[in-house]
Order: structure tokens, then C-alpha cells, then sequence
């Protein structure tokens, strides 16, 4: 089972044609560039999640690398200030 | 001035000035121009001295395109070019050792490095690649249709990029270095146009292949952002200053030519004011980007930051304009004699070149684009910072 925050990651690259391969079969350490994400999909991403998790990401989190996997973009909201388990 | 900027202006001065008319009446190579800049070595100056170069940095060659750019907008144009694709080597090799020792053939060689990042079938996006490496064995071949390669018959190397492998997604690219003995070029479709003439940039079908070692380590998306887009944007601009230089030049050498005359400016003195003013701002845009671009180098963060590639694509948006404005201004100085193709203030050629600056990756595309990236913008930073 993923948390929260990684479903609803998931799920925001499900509702977009960022990606060439299946959401679900994607560990949460793939390679999102790999997969098909491009920078300009990233900004996208960057604005889905902030209107997704109500939040705004700071300047030094807005690199490429942030966007690298759902695991790096969950450490992200994490340090963003979102919470993995609260509802 | 370092002893490259003298070299690059005497060869300026001497001989690219003197073919210039010659190279974009025929859009012919400036062949005359390459020979002397080989001969000054100016082609390996960016080799770090540990792969036989000079070390010479990014600013020592925009000086160098701004120079050239004034003389023969096409062999600026290309020595430019060169220079990006030895810019995204040197940075980008790590700890490769093929690439290395291919830097050192450039700087004693003094090879030219050509690129192939235009494709058909991506509507022009870059960021996008049909062709693959196709991995075999520890080698790799790659077939890619490039709409154009600008000098490609001349190149003594090709930067080629393509999809990492053919099962990877348009925009999973990486670059990789072919020497020429690595490559087959078959024409597909010539280069002539209205200016710029003299960059060859024909189209073809490219063949090549090699060692997997050729292919640079890093992402091109890294590559991109960091070096070859910013390098792309600070030496083009310099160029495009370079030519709306001299047509400010030349309106200067005609204004003061009436006024020797009249004994006194003639009221055309207040345009070509005018377009001095223009001038200088496109050459505070030029300079700032460039020493933004220097403080950038020092921090990954800096360069990867949205804040950078904003500055970037609105140098190369803003000074592709304004070169254009400020030699529509020096016409009207020089009217007709700047508008004849036979005198001393002729402007023809710096107004053609110029309006290719506009359309090399167009303007609304990197607008696009930084207009996207604006939405990952959150605030301006400080006036002296």
C-alpha cells in the first residue's frame, strides 16, 4: 500500500500523459525523466501539486531533481510541510 | 586584451571583413576566415591546458564572437557554434576518457565540432529525439534525418543527439560525439536564405556510429540547461551585438562624413543617438547575463534554478530584437546609401544576418517556454545580487 501522499502523487501522473509507461507499474525510485517527463511537463507537476497538497514549494525545491521520482517529490511535499499519514 | 581577442581581431579585421560580401553573395564556408583562425589556434582555446588547450573560459569567447561578429556575421556565427559543442565536452566529460582525449585531438587538431540537434519529425523541439543510439555489442549506430547541419561538410565532428536507447521516450535524450570517421553525411536539402548564408546549413540524412564511450555521460537535459542553452544564448548575443555594431559604426562614419560637410551634425545625428542608446543596453544585457552566467557556474543549484534559465531566454529573446532595432535605426541614418548594396554604409547584409536571430530556435518558442517557467518563479532577485 502506498500513504497518502505517494497515492495522491500517483494518482495526479495518472489524471496526465507526463509519462509513457503505467503509473502503477512504477516503483517509487524510478527514473520519472526516464519514463517520459520533460521540463516542461515538470512545471505542470510542480503547479498540480501545489493546488493538490494546498502548498507553495519553495525556490531551492524547484529542481529538476525534485521532480526526479515519487519517492524524491514526496521528500519534497514532506519538507514542504505536508504530513504522510494525516487525513 | 587578452592575446586571443587581438588574435581574433586581426583575423577579423584582415581577412573575415574582406570575404565577408564574397562568403554571403555565394553562401559559400568562409573558408579564408577558418584557415586563419586555425592557424591563430583560436579553435581549441576552451581545452582545459590538462587536454593541451589554452583554458580559456566562456567570456574570452563571447569577446571573440562579439569581435568576428562585426567582420563576417556567418564565421561569428560558426565559431560560436563550434565553441558550444566544446563548451558541452569540456564541462560535461567527467571522468570519460575518450572525451578527453578527443578534447585533446580538438586542441591539436584544431578540430572544427559541428551539431546535429535538429530533427525531422519534432516539430522543431530539440528536446525531443526520433533517432536512437542503438547499442551492439559495446559499439552504438545511430541514424538521424537532421533538418539542418549548419557546416556539416566542413566539420571535422558532429555532436549528435538522440534517444538513450530506442526503447526510451522522446525526451530521455543524451549527446553523443562522432569524429568524422564515424559519420556519413547524404545531402538532403541546401541553405539558402536570406542571411547567414555563409553557415552552410544544409540538411541531411547522418549516419553514424562507434563507441558507447562517445556518448556523453550526463542527460542532455542536464547538458542543455546548463551549458549548452546558456553558452547557445551569451555567444549568439555577442555575435548579434557584434553586427548591430558595426552597422552603428557605419552610421556614425556617415553621419560625421555629412557633417564634415555641413560643418555641423546634421539632424540625423539625433537617430544615430538613438540607436547608440539601443546599442548600449543590448551590450548591458550581454555583459550582465554574461557575469550572471559566471556566478552562476560556481553552484549546481544556481544553474539549475528557474531563476537562471528565465535570465537565459530572455537574452537571447530580448538581444535577438534589438539587434534588429538598432539597425533598422541606422538605416534611416544612412538612407539610401546604407539601403545600396554598394557603398561604404551598406547595411543589407547586417539587416539580413540579424533577422536570422529571431527564427535560430524562434523567439515565440523560447517565449513558450519561459513563460512556463515563469510559473516556477517566485520572486526576482535584488538589484546588486
Amino acid at each position: 500500500m502506498y500513504n497518502r501522499v505517494e497515492a495522491q502523487i500517483r494518482s495526479i501522473l495518472k489524471g496526465t500523459d507526463y509519462l509513457q509507461v503505467n503509473v502503477d507499474g512504477l516503483a517509487e525510485d524510478a527514473d520519472l525523466y526516464a519514463a517520459g517527463l520533460n521540463s516542461h511537463a515538470t512545471v505542470n507537476l510542480m503547479l498540480s501539486l501545489e493546488e493538490a497538497f494546498d502548498i507553495e514549494l519553495p525556490d531551492r525545491l524547484l529542481r529538476r531533481r525534485t521532480f526526479a521520482s515519487i519517492k524524491s517529490i514526496a521528500e519534497a511535499l514532506a519538507e514542504a510541510g505536508v504530513k504522510a499519514e494525516a487525513a | 586584451m587578452t592575446p586571443w581577442l587581438a588574435a581574433a581581431r586581426a583575423v577579423g579585421v584582415e581577412t573575415a571583413s574582406r570575404h565577408a560580401d564574397d562568403v554571403d553573395r555565394r553562401a559559400r564556408f568562409p573558408a579564408e576566415a577558418f584557415a586563419a583562425l586555425r592557424k591563430e589556434k583560436l579553435l581549441g582555446i576552451m581545452v582545459p591546458r590538462a587536454e593541451g588547450g589554452a583554458g580559456a573560459g566562456i567570456a574570452d569567447v563571447v569577446a571573440i564572437c562579439h569581435e568576428l561578429g562585426q567582420r563576417c556575421a556567418a564565421t561569428a556565427m560558426i565559431y560560436a557554434m563550434h565553441q558550444i559543442q566544446v563548451a558541452c565536452i569540456v564541462r560535461h566529460a567527467e571522468g570519460n576518457a575518450w572525451l578527453k582525449d578527443f578534447l585533446m585531438r580538438v586542441a591539436r587538431d584544431q578540430l572544427l565540432l559541428a551539431s546535429a540537434t535538429s530533427e525531422a519529425g519534432v516539430g522543431g523541439d530539440v528536446r525531443s529525439s526520433v533517432c536512437a543510439i542503438e547499442p551492439q555489442d559495446g559499439r552504438f549506430k545511430l541514424v538521424k534525418e537532421a533538418t539542418v547541419i549548419s557546416y556539416g561538410a566542413e566539420a571535422d565532428g558532429i555532436l549528435v543527439t538522440a534517444r538513450r536507447t530506442p526503447d526510451s521516450p522522446a525526451s530521455d535524450q543524451v549527446i553523443v560525439v562522432v569524429p568524422k570517421m564515424g559519420y556519413e553525411l547524404e545531402q538532403e536539402s541546401a541553405w539558402d536564405t536570406l542571411g547567414m548564408r555563409g553557415t552552410c546549413s544544409n540538411g541531411y540524412r547522418l549516419r553514424a556510429g562507434g563507441e558507447m564511450a562517445q556518448v556523453v555521460p550526463a542527460p542532455y537535459a542536464d547538458v542543455s540547461a546548463m551549458t549548452m542553452l546558456p553558452v547557445s544564448h551569451l555567444v549568439w548575443s555577442a555575435l548579434w551585438l557584434g553586427i548591430a555594431t558595426d552597422a552603428v559604426a557605419r552610421a556614425r562614419s556617415y553621419v560625421r562624413a555629412q557633417a564634415r560637410k555641413k560643418g555641423g551634425a546634421p539632424s540625423s545625428a539625433a537617430r544615430l543617438a538613438e540607436a547608440s542608446s539601443q546599442l548600449q543596453l543590448m551590450k548591458a544585457t550581454v555583459v550582465g547575463s554574461l557575469r550572471h552566467y559566471e556566478a552562476a557556474l560556481v553552484s549546481e543549484d544556481e544553474i539549475a534554478a528557474p531563476a537562471f534559465a528565465v535570465a537565459m531566454n530572455n537574452l537571447k529573446t530580448g538581444t535577438s530584437r534589438m539587434a534588429v532595432q538598432v539597425i533598422n535605426q541606422c538605416l534611416l541614418v544612412c538612407g539610401l546609401a546604407g539601403y545600396r548594396n554598394d557603398s561604404p554604409y551598406s547595411l543589407g547584409r547586417h539587416l539580413r544576418d540579424a533577422h536570422s536571430a529571431a527564427l535560430m530556435v524562434n523567439n515565440d518558442r523560447i517565449l513558450a517556454n519561459t513563460g512556463n517557467l515563469l510559473m516556477a518563479l517566485r520572486e526576482d532577485p535584488g538589484l546588486l545580487e
